[in-house]
């Protein structure tokens, strides 16, 4: 069992506030919930929803069709109602103009004036939602504490959520929700990327405020101060990137985050953490470019950019996050990675990750461990001829804080420099240098972590993806084991340097291969093709800024099969 | 007491043209530190790209030779992450005022306890030649043969206005004034702006050493640099009429950017504390 529910409006109308309200308690009562929000790039008016999918077996992505519209507006009935299923309803105030439309009309506004205050509308709505479901509105005060912080606006919509629940009907059935009691959490992508962070160690985060990425940004912001770390608001992404790399020199955890526009200003940056070897850990949170593209929606449009993002060639690492519980441990490993090599990790985020919310185990702090691979206080071999960049036997030079060990001074340089970190132009030293460097590449490759295979053993067809469409894949091959067909996915988590060895053997298997990916050009494809030879059958496209959902993209399959 | 000066020798071989500016300023600065009494590992010297900005090279204290523009914001996350380190920011005209322009504002903003030298040679020298944004309107470059077209930006103007609380200039030949213009602003706890004026021998022919040297007048013991409108006055004091050195302005009211974050103030420096994933278990609540 699980239903869909939709709550539109224009931006401003709290189409944001009441789905999380109704997402917290459906979790409280114990469903799985999977939220995701679809919002227009404007502070007033337009068009914004948010989706909320419950049930009682794990979730992994958005659904299409619908139980529920809640509508603020008619625009939202207009936009949506083709997706209701047979049986479903729309739900919205008397006053909103339906035309012909089906509609249960409930006062909702004139209930919430006769609670007491108008713009509880939203709760009365919320209560008539759980009616629908005959879900109790009981407990859930505690909850409202969470949304609101007055204790009179906490009465005022719990009253609210009694009245909605009792003027309407019970449409649906439910199970009994099989995670009361459990020790979940719900939590969204951007949320789960700072909680690693937070757990990972990071100290120093500098960002400028750029949709979908500002959500990291203002959830480290709002524990700085009980954390003891600092989050620097930059006057510009250029600037927030080579902050943080002044902070890692000097010895903090650091780490920053944009989406494609800021990401394409810090390039420079990720040259100079690569050259000064400074580690450094960039979240790329992606939305659909070029330019300014669609601001607040979805794409995997950069991963062939990132993967490029230099002049010349350095050392990097790229990590694309699956889900949510990769937002959280993929961050960790990140920085702990960064450090061990004194390199640039860029992690791969996006929209739908970074704004849906899902119901997951709560996360394992007890195993984390922060390695920083650097010198304690005046605890160090090294004298007066300490070199940063000295050669090793691997090429990762000692690193040590500058200031912490009497007579020894750190000199990181952005030219190509020699052993001290001093300017060399000299053939010899170029070559030792960029091997120096480049031989991080091998030597995160020991660290690679291999695609994540879903399906049956010896499949026919292979469908290759990335990132967040794993929830998607996983529906859709549920889909379709129903129907016998012989198909596995091979999801890339870690994609740089890229991990071959799944490729290569379930290639040896299939006798086609397609590619799933938010983009145009088959990114991800493209680069397996470059760096194994290996050729896809068709390609599934999906580039309107809009994630594919597991039936579309069953479909979608079904319709190259 | 002071440390001794051999001490900040750099062993790298210097890339500067004989007679170059930016020697006086070199000079000048191991003068600073060693009669502030300070070793070079307390020091931390970040540059962007330019001849200024190849100082850390030749100088014994850390370093960050960054990107061209961008010395301003390594160290604020370089101070950030160590309180205690005592913060130089040595960079060019077309560095800072150029191509930093956006760091050069906002940090002014944040009157960050660093030290910020501007070599200011009106002249853009690696690149040989063209107009920086200090050079004068119509003056003749190696590029602008009929003259540069835009006027000059007026960097202590900018500073006083933007609210900087410690604003100076000074001349690269004359170690001793400048010497103590960085003892000064060092001991400013806060942003302190010094705008050097330096002579290019190679590709500026107009600001000689002699056209400065004919210029500059030292502000004396009557000028009082607490006051803003007057500093303002001498900010814009240039050319002919003569050209003021000294300390146009100073607050030492205003709070520095560590001391207005408490838990950086009274701590210890970020890089001296130990973080535990634990420590954020707690957070968890929030998604309950």
């Amino acid at each position: 069992m699980n239903y869909n529910i939709l709550i539109g409006g224009a931006a401003g109308q709290g189409v944001a506030t009441t789905g999380k309200i109704l997402e917290s308690i459906l979790k409280r009562k114990g469903y799985f919930v999977f939220t995701n929000k679809d919002y227009m790039s404007r502070v007033r008016g337009g068009h914004n929803f948010t989706q909320i999918r419950f049930g009682n077996d794990e979730l992994y992505s958005h659904n299409s069709d619908l139980d529920i519209i809640l509508a603020f507006n008619k625009e939202t009935i207009i936009n949506h109602s083709s997706r209701l299923k047979d049986n479903g309803i729309i739900i919205c105030d008397y006053n909103i103009d339906t035309d012909n439309y089906t509609v249960n009309k409930l006062p909702l506004i004139e209930t919430a004036k006769d609670v007491g205050n108008a713009k509880v509308f939203t709760s009365v709505a919320i209560g008539a939602i759980l009616k629908a479901f005959d879900i109790e509105v009981n407990n859930t005060t505690n909850l409202l504490n969470k949304f609101f912080k007055d204790e009179n606006l906490i009465n005022l919509n719990y009253a609210a959520l009694v009245r909605g629940y009792d003027m309407f009907k019970n449409v649906f059935t439910v199970s009994e929700p099989k995670l009361i009691n459990k020790d979940t959490i719900s939590i969204n992508g951007n949320q789960a990327i700072a909680l690693g962070a937070l757990a990972g160690g990071v100290t120093f985060y500098s960002a400028y405020p750029m949709a979908p990425s500002t959500g990291i940004m203002k959830y480290l912001y709002s524990k700085s101060n009980s954390m003891n770390i600092l989050v620097e608001q930059a006057e510009d992404e250029i600037a927030a990137i080579n902050m943080a790399i002044g902070a890692s020199y000097a010895g903090a955890r650091s780490m920053t985050a944009s989406s494609g526009g800021g990401f394409s200003l810090m390039v420079e940056g990720l040259g100079l953490a690569a050259i000064t070897e400074t580690p450094l850990v960039v979240v790329n949170v992606q939305r659909p470019g070029p330019a300014t593209g669609l601001p607040t929606r979805t794409a995997q449009g950069d991963l062939g950019f990132v993967i490029n993002s230099s002049q010349d060639d350095l050392p990097l690492m790229v990590i694309s996050l699956k889900n949510h519980q990769d937002a959280f441990y993929q961050t960790i490993r990140a920085l702990n990675l960064a450090d061990k090599y004194q390199l640039l990790v860029i992690i791969l985020s996006d929209q739908y990750l970074a704004d849906s919310s899902s119901t997951i185990e709560k996360f394992n702090f007890d195993d984390i461990k922060i390695d920083r691979n650097i010198a304690k206080k005046n605890n160090c071999k090294y004298s007066d001829t300490y070199k940063r960049y000295e050669y090793t036997d691997d090429g990762i030079s000692p690193r040590l804080i500058p200031g912490n060990h009497n007579n020894i001074t750190v000199l990181a340089d952005s030219h190509e420099h020699n052993e001290y970190g001093n300017i060399d132009e000299s053939k010899k030293n170029r070559i030792n240098m960029m091997d120096k460097r480049m031989n991080k590449i091998k030597l995160v490759k020991k660290d690679l972590i291999e695609p994540e295979y879903y399906g049956m053993n010896n499949p026919e067809t292979l469908l290759v993806a990335w990132g967040s469409s794993e929830g998607s894949i996983k529906e859709a091959l549920e889909l379709l084991s129903k129907e016998n067909v012989s198909i596995g996915a091979l999801v890339f988590g870690d994609i740089w340097p890229l991990p071959i060895k799944k490729m290569i053997q379930y290639s040896n298997i299939a006798k086609t291969i397609i590619s799933v990916e938010h983009n145009h050009s088959n990114q991800l494809a493209k680069l397996i093709s470059q760096e194994l030879q290996i050729k896809f059958t068709d390609n599934i496209n999906k580039y309107d800024g809009r994630q594919f959902s597991g039936y579309e993209l069953y479909k979608s399959i079904k319709e190259v099969l | 007491m002071a440390t001794d000066i051999k001490l900040f020798n750099s062993n790298d071989e210097n890339a500067w043209c004989p007679g170059c500016g930016n020697f006086g300023i070199l000079n000048s600065l191991k003068k600073a530190f060693s009669e502030l009494d300070l070793l070079p590992h307390q020091i931390l010297i970040s540059s962007g790209i330019g001849q200024a900005a190849k100082t850390p090279h030749y100088i014994n204290v850390n370093g960050f030779n960054g990107l061209h523009g961008r010395s301003l914001p390594p160290a604020l996350g370089a101070k950030i992450a160590n309180k205690d380190l005592k913060i130089l920011v040595t960079s060019g005209d077309g560095d800072t005022y150029g191509e930093g322009g956006n760091h050069f504002i906002h940090n002014i903003r944040r009157n960050l306890d660093i030290t910020h030298l501007v070599h200011d040679n009106q002249i853009y020298g690696l690149t040989k030649g063209q107009g920086s944004p200090t050079t004068a309107k119509g003056q003749v470059t190696t590029m602008q043969l009929d003259g540069v077209r835009v006027d000059p930006f007026n960097p202590l103007a900018t500073a006083i206005t933007m609210g900087a609380t410690f604003v100076a200039r000074s001349f690269s030949g004359d170690v001793n004034h400048l010497a103590h213009l960085i003892q000064e602003g060092m001991k400013h706890e806060g942003y302190a702006l010094i705008d050097i004026l330096q002579p290019c021998v190679t590709f500026n022919k107009v600001n000689t050493f002699k056209w400065y040297k004919d210029r500059i007048y030292k502000l004396d013991e009557n000028y009082d640099p607490t006051n803003k409108m007057e500093a303002y006055k001498k900010a814009n004091e240039w050319g002919d009429e003569g050209i003021p050195i000294g300390i146009l302005y100073r607050n030492e009211d205003a709070t520095s950017f560590v001391d207005r974050i408490p838990h950086l103030r009274d701590g210890k420096p970020l890089v001296d504390r130990e973080w535990k994933p634990l420590d954020a278990k707690k957070f968890m609540e929030d998604f309950r």
